[in-house]
């Protein structure tokens, strides 16, 4: 068997017997997060379904004055109750937040409408607070419509079509199909699968080094007659290797995720089906030969164990600099960007859950981008590994 | 054998060997004995091609470690200070990843296993992993690994550190079995009545130099001390003034 095998097979059976690696790697790194997601979207769900169908107290000054009126807020969730209170009351109450809202029907409101003059009615509330607005919205609503069926009755009454209270309409399109309005959430996905592929491997990457350094077993391996190539070179397909199976763990945790998380009352359709996952796999796997390169390069420079976790803890953090850099200016797939990585794992990955496939152009530019990088960094940690400073001397 | 001549290393400020020339022959025992800092393990880190030295130069069996390290490597066991095992891996277990490393497998491999653990005494624990082993158990196992290529050379960098009484016995009874066999055997320690009970050869280094070496007797000869451990003080001593 050729070394790098050697190293290959002992750093993954090691790895496999050390728990604290495996909680890591394969059980946190990839739970992680679907679990995030999934509350995160339940959470939504359960809110603005309760919120729609949430009757809400509405106090009202001089309710007796006003008879259809209490109807006519049943109707809309709201429930009238009588506010003991004059108009300053009202406003004091509204101001300090004991109450959200209070609607005030003046002493002339029978009597106007009565004599088809409009007839004002007043909601006391507070702009600033956002629960109130959609209360507000709701009575707005409520009483606009009733509104409309007296105008349209009035207007009937004196032989005139309704219609001609409506000169225009605005009727609004909304082109957001269920896949791309998924994506809000979905997108939070790649950054997810990027964390944990990058978590795998961490535990190795730090072992690579700082850990033989500190356990005392790197100068009798660096004494051994392998060449350092070889060594290096199995650390870093361990690594690699561990980083796969923590990503298709997520992506499998993704996909059971998906079919739990109620998306379809948002109105979503998640596309997810077995070809999109592992597309999504085969993108990112340039991606972890990236990644295991990096985290090995930084943790060979550090001197003991705990150092090295929180260097890496901070690394972790790089691959979401263009992701987020991504979504501020609304970044379009294009070859350019696909010469960053992570920014191009993230857009290919997105075009992939979207459904809308995958530019081969693209992809090869991504690949080849990353694969890039990933050399290079493997040179640098043969350099490192062929330096004395390594023993930490 | 281990020939090394002149050599030196500074690292930062600090001339850790300032032209320190050896040789140790195979079937004999090297002490290198000296005060802590004075370049015991630098000397054996170059001599292990794990350090370049700025200048002089080492040969293992002929073998320039500089230019040819992978080859010197070859004919090298070695044990350094503080030599640590994979704590998830069971003894036998280090020493196979060793091995393999070194080129054995299938048969051979385990033969040489075998061989090993009846020469260390590891039958006891070797199949336990090695989380748990008393510090005499690692060292045992940790100079199985140094071995399981079969070096002519053996480098041991304080290899008594933290050892009890029967355990130093025991690698006393070890070296002079290695010894029989042929083994050039080089060994580091601060402790002179450890140099003393086993060494053909000693080499005591003071400050990145070598104050004095020879048998004991040469060493009491020529320091005019005839006890031994004043002779050391009076050969660092000198060193140092």
């Amino acid at each position: 068997m050729s070394a790098w095998l050697v190293v290959l097979a002992k750093e993954v059976t090691d790895s496999l017997r050390d728990r604290r690696t495996l909680f890591a790697a394969l059980l946190m790194g990839p739970l992680f997060g679907p679990l995030m997601l999934a509350a995160i979207v339940s959470l939504t769900v359960e809110r603005s379904l309760e919120r729609s169908r949430e009757t809400v107290e509405l106090p009202v000054i001089g309710l007796d004055r006003a008879p259809n009126l209490a109807q006519r807020l049943r109707a809309a969730d709201l429930l009238p109750v009588v506010f003991e209170g004059d108009m300053a009351a009202a406003r004091a109450a509204v101001h300090s937040g004991r109450e959200r809202l209070v609607l005030r029907v003046p002493e002339d409101f029978g009597a106007r409408l009565a004599a088809g003059r409009p007839a004002p009615l007043e909601l006391v509330r507070d702009s600033a607070d956002r629960e109130g607005a959609e209360a507000a919205a709701r009575v707005r609503a409520a009483i606009a419509g009733w509104s409309g069926r007296l105008a349209a009755m009035r207007v009937q009454v004196r032989g005139l079509s309704p219609d001609l209270l409506a000169p225009l309409v605005l009727h609004e399109l909304d082109v957001a199909t269920p896949a791309s309005r998924a994506l809000l959430f979905l997108g939070m996905i790649t950054y997810f699968l990027l964390f944990a592929t990058l978590m795998g491997g961490m535990y190795l990457a730090i072992d690579a080094t700082a850990g033989e350094r500190e356990r005392g077993s790197l100068e009798p391996l660096l004494s051994l007659p392998v060449p350092r190539q070889a060594l290096i070179a199995g650390k870093l397909a361990a690594t690699t290797l561990f980083m796969l199976a923590a990503l298709a763990l997520s992506l499998a945790a993704f996909a059971a995720s998906l079919s739990v998380v109620p998306f379809a009352e948002l109105g979503m359709r998640p596309n997810a089906g077995p070809a999109v996952l592992a597309g999504v796999f085969l993108v990112l796997v340039p991606f972890a030969m990236l990644g295991a390169a990096l985290l090995t390069f930084v943790a060979s420079f550090t001197r003991s164990y705990r150092e090295a976790q929180s260097w890496l803890s901070g690394v972790l953090i790089v691959p979401t600099v263009p992701i987020a850099f991504a979504g501020i200016v609304g970044l379009e797939p294009s070859p350019a960007a696909m010469l960053v990585p992570s920014l191009s794992q993230h857009l290919l990955v997105t075009e992939l859950l979207k459904g809308a496939g995958v530019n081969a152009l693209h992809a090869a530019i991504s690949v080849a981008s990353s694969l890039a990088l990933a050399a290079l960094l493997a040179l640098a940690v043969r350099r490192r590994y062929c330096r004395e400073s390594i023993l930490g001397v | 054998m281990i020939e090394a001549e002149g050599l030196s290393k500074r690292f930062g400020s600090v001339q850790a060997l300032d032209g320190v020339s050896l040789w140790a022959a195979g079937g004999a025992i090297t002490g290198l004995l000296g005060p802590n800092g004075a370049g015991k393990s630098t000397t054996l880190r170059i001599l292990a091609t794990v350090l370049a030295p700025d200048g002089g130069r080492a040969r293992v069996d002929g073998v320039d470690v500089v230019s040819d390290p992978l080859a010197a490597r070859r004919r090298l066991g070695v044990l350094p200070h503080g030599a640590g095992l994979y704590p998830h891996l069971t003894g036998r277990e280090n020493v196979a990843y060793f091995g393999r490393l070194a080129g054995l497998g299938g048969a051979r491999l385990q033969r040489r296993l075998d061989e090993l653990s009846d020469l260390l005494g590891l039958g006891q624990f070797e199949h336990r992993r090695a989380r748990g082993y008393s510090q005499g158990q690692r060292t045992r196992v940790a100079l199985a690994r140094a071995l399981v290529h079969e070096p002519a050379n053996l480098l041991l960098d304080e290899p008594a550190a933290g050892l009890d009484v029967m355990a130093t016995r025991g690698l006393r009874a070890l070296l002079g079995d290695l010894k029989a066999r042929g083994i050039c055997i080089v060994f580091s320690s601060h402790v002179m009545q450890e140099v003393a009970a086993v060494c053909d050869r000693i080499v005591i280094l003071a400050q990145g130099r070598v104050a004095v070496e020879g048998t004991a007797d040469e060493i009491r000869r020529a320091t005019g001390e005839p006890d031994l451990e004043d002779a050391f003080v009076r050969a660092t001593g000198a060193g140092a003034a």
